[in-house]
């Protein structure tokens, strides 16, 4: 497991963020994006913008993004009355082999 | 640059029987020899393979085994564009002058390890293309009103396409209603709805103006090449009732052939789930936004092969690396006039679209008589 997914494990949800311009560097990585720059790993806000989603059986599926700019697929547990562009709280990231990201609604 | 045109296709019967992926390789090659008698394995400058399979040196196999020595022999692997970025890199390799002639071979088996991104953490625990899928649709539907019958149509219309297509995987038709009854895999996405992983091989033929004269009286050529690759993880895609890259590429494809949407008769677009066919008409310029849903309906009600005549990824079936190569045989058939029951009457100009990994990259051809 690398840092990122560690993080994960621990329910942590960290990203790369570049020591020399401050650019938050999504998907994680040891360089930065735009300057190449040695990043530093820093926690993301737990709350999110729900982008879209969808459901399977009764398991509802989403994409959310976290702070104006990076997106990524979870679950949502309460489900009544879902909105696009309502707030969710990032209750619980793990890590099993893929990235897991549980999501609840606030209204 | 030089002109770089289409002599030759081969193509083989898509199936989930099982065999190796050098037989497949060479069971594509030895149709383009069959079909253009004055070309020898002397006459081969460059053989380029477009696979994922894990399989190393093919090009330098496959051309063993075809008894060719050629000056350039290399893989091209992007997903399920592969094909049609190895269509793009032998043109480069001809109108540079490098090459006179190129054979490129593409191959997938059903159990590809191209099928699932699995490098891409913004998916989460939804890797999965069904997923993806779920989320155009989802989106496509709530701007747009686009219903789940609307889908249901591109499957009927490609399947109902594909029965004249002898080397399409599906052998039987599907009527909307079998449709809006097959399985859900998620709310909007049924088991109809996808295209379906199989063996499958497609090889081509370029030639330069020069050269192509001496193998072929009736070559189709290739004057507009777009390709954007926004990203590789899905969630860069911002508008998700669009594909930006695909929306790029046309752009560009248009603008080096000097063609309009308009002057399109035929055009194989990447179906890999029905969404993907409405977005794409949209993005493509050959509907207005919002409105793929019922051109696909009025082809199907009117018999129209304009779009995906071979039946598309729904009904041939998707060996990844072969489906750009499939696609772009059907667009140089049509434009011979030698696609029999598939025939787009007078077409003169066709569009080859192709994309990977939720269109994080496309590549759109325009093809002309
Ligand atoms: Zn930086």
């Amino acid at each position: 497991m690398n840092k990122f997914e560690q993080e994960l494990k621990n329910n942590n949800f960290t990203c790369s963020e570049c020591k020399k311009c401050d650019k938050l560097v999504w998907p994680p990585s040891d360089f930065c994006n735009k300057c190449f720059g040695d990043v530093m790993w820093r926690p993301l806000s737990r709350t999110a913008k729900l982008v879209e989603f969808s459901r399977k059986n009764g398991e509802y599926f989403c994409i959310a993004e976290f702070e104006d700019q990076i997106r990524i697929m979870g679950t949502i547990e309460n489900v009544e009355n879902l909105q696009v562009g309502q707030t969710l709280n990032l209750i619980k990231c793990d890590y099993d082999g893929k990235e897991k990201f549980i999501f609840r609604s606030i209204r | 640059m030089r002109k770089v045109g289409i002599a030759g296709g081969g193509i083989t019967k898509f199936t989930k029987s099982d065999i190796s992926i050098e037989s497949l390789m060479v069971s594509a090659v030895k149709p383009v020899f069959d079909s253009i008698p004055d070309l020898s394995q002397g006459d081969i400058d460059a053989v380029l393979t477009s696979t994922n399979a894990n399989n190393k040196y093919l090009a330098n196999i496959v051309s063993e085994l075809s008894g060719i020595s050629p000056k350039i022999a290399h893989s091209v692997e992007s997903l399920c564009n592969s094909g049609t970025n190895c269509i793009v890199s032998a043109y480069a390799y001809i109108s540079s002058g490098l090459a006179d002639t190129a054979l490129i071979i593409g191959s997938e088996k059903a159990d590809s390890p191209g099928l699932v991104l699995e490098w891409d953490k913004s998916r989460g625990q939804y890797k999965h293309p069904i997923y993806w899928s779920s989320m155009f649709t989802s989106a496509h539907m709530r701007k747009f009103g686009t219903t789940l019958e609307d889908l249901a149509y591109v499957g009927a219309k490609n399947h109902r396409n594909a029965l004249d297509n002898p080397y399409a995987l599906f052998e039987n038709a599907y009527s909307i209603e079998d449709i809006m009854q097959s399985k859900h895999l998620t709310e909007n996405v049924r088991l109809l709805d996808c295209s379906m992983p199989c063996n499958g091989s497609a090889a081509i033929l370029l030639a330069s103006e020069d050269h192509i004269k001496k193998i072929c009286d009736q070559p189709v050529w290739i004057t507009g090449i777009g390709q954007k690759a926004i990203s590789a993880g899905f969630t860069r895609n911002e508008d998700l009732s669009s594909m930006k890259s695909t929306i790029i590429s046309a752009a560009d494809a248009y603008k080096m052939s000097k063609k309009t949407h308009n002057d399109i008769d035929v055009a194989e677009l990447h179906d890999a789930f029905s969404i993907c066919e409405i977005i794409e008409l949209e993005d493509l310029g050959l509907t207005r936004k919002g409105e793929g849903g019922s051109y696909v309906r009025r082809l199907h009600e009117t018999d129209d092969r304009k779009i995906n005549p071979r039946g598309g990824l729904i009904g041939s079936g998707h060996p990844l690396g072969a489906t750009g190569i499939a696609q772009t045989i059907e667009i140089f058939q049509q434009l011979q006039g030698k696609a029999e029951k598939r025939q787009v009457d007078g077409a003169k100009t066709g569009l080859v679209h192709n994309m990977s990994a939720a269109a994080t990259s496309s590549t759109v051809l325009i093809l002309e008589q």
